[in-house]
């Protein structure tokens, strides 16, 4: 009996172990740009070779059924970011701090619940309604109002019905929905992503079989944006490729363009025929201000162009556990619109049929309720003027202990919940195993987790990985 | 191909340069041939605009192409005008065309959801006496959606007290194992021995949805086998997973009732180790269960042919009126041993809808093997959603951890099934009573939120058309939308489209 389970198993670890394992080589693929999974996923339909198996054959003996098909899977590696604060809660030490996730926290470093947002959900338990489902796109009001937030309410293209938004689920799951519509009606184009972007995004166009490469952002010598380089290799990517923008505070460098470089960016893009594609996850927090957060969004279509936009109010509105976003597609024409939504609702059913109405309930009534909607400015004035005095006091402390005459000015240049410290891995370890500063591995920093109270801390812990680690 | 020399005469359009220019254009513009108008058309405009050395030069290798921008250039290049205060030149005139010529032209609409387009049309009509029986979503006797009262409390406790911080990847915890103990036992040794890989996911869509593709991940050459009929958003789920989809017998047409011979004719025939959907508790959309025995015997099939089990159990509670009885098919198959998946959903039978609760479960050898499976998981969920909703798990959480309203939920759970069976009763005597000389017997036999009425598409247009009953084309009716308000009504309309048959 044994001997016949021996056999009969032989086939399945042998299908789980090869998939695996080219699983885990497309991981350890090192290049920049997506080409290697492109060719695996694209070149050809078929499976290679090795993933061919023969089918199982006619086993008719009983095969014991506690033989697990998932021997060999693997453990998979900590999310780079998320698996930060599980190591957080773990460390035991006083003076540990928390400057992972990027989830705002208070002065005192507690999670903070909105005011208004809690003045909505008490109005909506006292309403006592419904939990009926959504229809696939989401509820309606939220929909109206987060275009008018982002387009802004008197945008024409508005009132030409020229956008398709669906409610989507926070910023990952709307991102998620545009890529599969890339994927479905754009096969073999390309999404240019930033170096460095926020880790999920490559995971994202991965698991949608989006090919993808970069484009440079990032100058560690000036610890500013690489402008040339950024218009460089968006003018040299395939014509109608895809290009990823932060539409304020880039995640994780705090490293916004200019409106003029905006204006040149925008150019380049009209030039190659190129996709604007916004990730919006921090309007309002950037700035303090809606609008002004916008403003970059607004420029390109203001010039006519076409774009997508994903919306997250997961910071703004500090409802990141409820996932409340939105996928925006501004098409040139109404008619455009009307279908590109009926293919995204398509996409939605089945990843999850229709979206979470609690956040959205959140949202709609919060944004259109007057009182509210002030009430929401003022907090987020209040959310996004903490970091801002944080970043004050951080580069006031570095300045002053630093005698190397070091150039920290980036740190007030940066801007929204993150800053780019410029500190390479083996630094951002010192951070964390020295002086138990909790930060992902890429140097970055959120100033939404520090207090006032600490930066004189962090400005030594991050002057003694500067100049004793390398 | 293009020919670049600059002239003013019109070109003659013969048949032939006719061709080659759409062929050129589609070629140059990377679309197919097809939707290449008629050069005198759109299509100029896309050339005309999209270009920015070879403007005129292409412009006039097409036959008499407008030369002058339309209204609705104008009109776009005017606001852009407003909104940025910058001069009209003629590249901006260019920019402002070039996106006349939508990318999203080969983006057809989407035909609509067969379920949920119901509603919609439903919600369109006007008529006094419209009745919906579509979507699966419970009604109480006045036809309104009903929020039980163990999850209004939940819902007081829980209001504004609790912060919106992420949750983990893999969801609430404690929601998870509560759900758990649900499916496999309060007292399952698969949860004391920390067997069961388990995520928070995204209502049974998003639990099938991850599944789907966890196969597809990690068992690459496998299919799934779908019973006839199914829930139709199981196939676009595995169809999106690009998991290749086979069928297997279910329904039996004449009977209304199970194909048990030919299910297990397709369980036999199936390669060893395939990948089977199980409805675990009232199918949809057909209301029929196999019996106690006839699990067993599928069971005992399914160990025969090493055959993988997925259940996908959206009723739990519902059915019976008894989630332990409902759960009866699953407890059977892992008593015999097997190591199944499990997708669950809060949507009904805690009439949590729009919260979007749900889990997916896989059964292990060990605990480090459901580590590793559970991370893996994981590793799915991020890439489409980071983690799960917060608001419906915590309500889950709540009731189920919380004796009392653990009680009062099972109490309104059984109510909702009851009030279902009883119009199951009064639909089937109300058509009887008519006079119909069809069998109805199936529609109290029949077990659920679903009546798999038999009647075809065309009978459920009239329906529509001349009763205003919405319901799917397959006949399903949603016992959930039958009422004592409407029920006579509605078995009028069915003996008056069906008697003829």
């Amino acid at each position: 009996m044994c001997y016949l389970i021996q056999m009969a198993s032989v086939s399945l670890p042998s299908i789980a172990l090869s998939a695996t394992r080219s699983f885990q080589d497309k991981r350890k693929d090192k290049t920049k740009s997506g080409c290697l999974f492109k060719s695996a996923f694209f070149g050809n339909k078929k499976q290679p070779l090795s993933m061919e198996t023969q089918s199982h054959g006619r086993v008719t003996m009983a095969v014991a059924t506690n033989t697990s098909r998932f021997d060999n899977i693997t453990m998979a590696p900590p999310d780079p970011i998320l698996g930060v604060s599980e190591a957080f809660k773990a460390d035991t030490s006083e003076m540990k701090l928390n400057l992972g996730v990027g989830a705002y926290r208070t002065e005192e470093l507690k999670p903070y619940v909105l005011k208004v947002v809690k003045k909505a959900e008490n109005l909506m338990l006292e309403r006592g309604e419904n939990k009926e489902y959504l229809p696939i796109e989401g509820l309606a009001a939220f929909n109206k109002a987060t275009a008018e937030l982002l387009f802004g309410a008197d945008n024409p293209i508005l009132h030409q019905q020229r956008v398709a938004t669906i409610q989507g689920l926070s910023g990952t799951g709307s991102l998620r929905v545009a890529a599969a519509l890339i994927e479905r009606y754009f096969p073999g184009a390309q999404v240019l992503i930033s170096s460095p972007t926020w880790g999920n995004h490559k995971n994202i166009f991965n698991d949608a079989r989006v090919p993808w490469s970069e484009y440079r952002y990032y100058d560690p010598k000036t610890v500013g944006l690489d402008y040339e380089g950024m218009i460089a290799d968006i003018k040299a990517a395939p014509e109608g490729s895809f290009v990823l923008l932060h539409g304020c505070a880039h995640n994780p460098t705090g490293i916004d363009p200019t409106l003029e470089q905006w204006e040149k960016i925008a150019d380049v893009i009209q030039e190659k025929n190129h996709i604007p594609f916004f990730d919006v996850a921090y309007q309002g927090f950037a700035s303090g201000s809606l609008d002004e957060d916008a403003s970059s969004v607004r420029l390109f279509a203001a010039r006519g162009m076409e774009l997508l936009v994903a919306q997250s109010y997961s910071k703004n509105l500090g409802l990141y556990a409820e996932r409340v976003g939105a996928i925006n597609v501004l098409c040139s024409s109404a008619d455009a619109a009307v279908r590109v939504k009926s293919q995204l609702k398509r996409i939605a059913r089945p990843m999850y049929s229709n979206p979470p109405v609690h956040g959205a309930r959140i949202v709609a009534n919060v944004v259109g309720n007057p009182d509210f909607f002030n009430e929401w400015k003022e907090e987020m004035e209040m959310m996004a003027g903490r970091i801002k005095s944080v970043r004050q006091k951080l580069y006031d402390n570095l300045s002053a202990k630093d005698k190397s005459g070091k150039d920290w000015s980036f740190v007030l240049k940066q801007i929204g919940m993150f800053s780019f410290t410029g500190l390479n891995k083996a630094q951002s370890d010192n951070m964390t195993d020295k002086w138990h500063v909790y930060m992902t591995k890429d140097g970055r920093i959120s100033l939404a987790g520090l207090s006032a109270a600490k930066c004189e801390y962090l400005a030594d812990a991050i002057i003694d990985s500067y100049h004793n680690v390398s | 191909m293009f020919r670049f020399a600059f002239k003013k005469k019109k070109k003659k359009c013969t048949k032939e340069n006719k061709s080659i220019k759409r062929i050129a254009l589609s070629l140059y513009l990377r679309i197919p041939i097809s939707s290449v108008s008629h050069p005198h058309q759109n299509s100029v405009g896309y050339l005309f605009h999209r270009t920015t050395h070879h403007t005129h030069s292409l412009q006039t290798d097409l036959c008499n192409p407008p030369k002058t921008p339309s209204i609705f250039n104008l009109q776009s290049m005017a606001i852009r005008a407003a909104l940025t205060r910058r001069p009209i030149t003629s590249s901006t005139l260019q920019a402002a065309s070039r996106s006349i010529s939508s990318w999203w032209k080969n983006v057809e609409p989407a035909p609509k959801d067969p379920i949920l387009g119901v509603t919609e049309a439903f919600l369109a009509d006007t008529s006094p006496h419209k009745v919906n029986v579509g979507v699966g979503a419970y009604r109480d006797d006045n036809g309104k959606p009903v929020v039980l009262e163990c999850v209004r409390e939940a819902e007081r406790r829980v209001a504004g007290n609790l912060n919106m911080e992420y949750l983990p990847m893999g969801g609430c915890n404690n929601m998870v194992e509560e759900t758990l103990k649900l499916a496999y036992g309060e007292h399952s040794d698969l949860i004391k021995d920390k067997r069961i890989a388990a995520i928070q996911a995204l209502s049974g869509t998003g639990a099938c949805r991850i599944f789907a593709d966890f196969q597809k991940r990690f068992s690459p050459d496998s299919q799934i086998y779908i019973p006839v009929p199914t829930w139709s958003n199981h196939h676009n789920i595995w169809r999106d997973a690009n998991v290749p989809q086979r069928t297997f017998h279910y329904y039996h047409p004449e009977s209304k009732g199970l194909d048990f011979a030919s299910l297990m004719d397709d369980v036999k025939n199936a390669p060893n180790g395939s990948f089977f959907l199980l409805h675990a508790c009232a199918h949809n959309p057909t209301g029929v269960d196999p019996t106690v025995e006839q699990w067993k015997e599928i069971s005992y099939q399914f160990k025969v042919k090493g055959h993988f089990a997925f259940f996908d159990m959206a009723y739990q509670g519902f059915a019976s009126g008894d989630p332990e009885r409902d759960a009866k098919s699953i407890r059977i198959f892992l008593e015999d041993g097997h190591l199944i998946g499990c997708s669950q959903s809060y949507a009904k039978n805690m009439g949590l809808y729009g919260q979007r609760v749900g889990c997916l479960s896989l059964v292990c050898e060990d605990e480090k093997q459901a580590v590793a499976v559970k991370s893996q998981l994981q590793q799915l969920a991020r890439p489409m959603y980071s983690n799960p909703p917060v608001h419906g798990a915590l309500i889950v959480s709540t009731i189920l951890s919380d004796p009392d309203l653990k009680q009062l939920w099972l109490k309104e759970v059984k109510g909702m099934a009851d009030r279902i069976i009883g119009m199951r009763t009064s639909l089937r005597e109300n058509i009887e009573k008519l006079g119909s000389p069809l069998s109805w017997e199936h529609i109290t036999n029949q077990i659920g939120m679903f009546c798999y009425s038999g009647m075809t598409p065309e009978q459920v247009d009239r329906l529509t058309k001349e009763f205003h009953i919405y319901m799917t084309r397959n006949g399903r009716i949603s016992m959930a939308g039958v009422t004592s308000g409407n029920v006579e009504y509605l078995a009028k309309a069915i003996h008056e489209v069906t008697k003829a048959a």
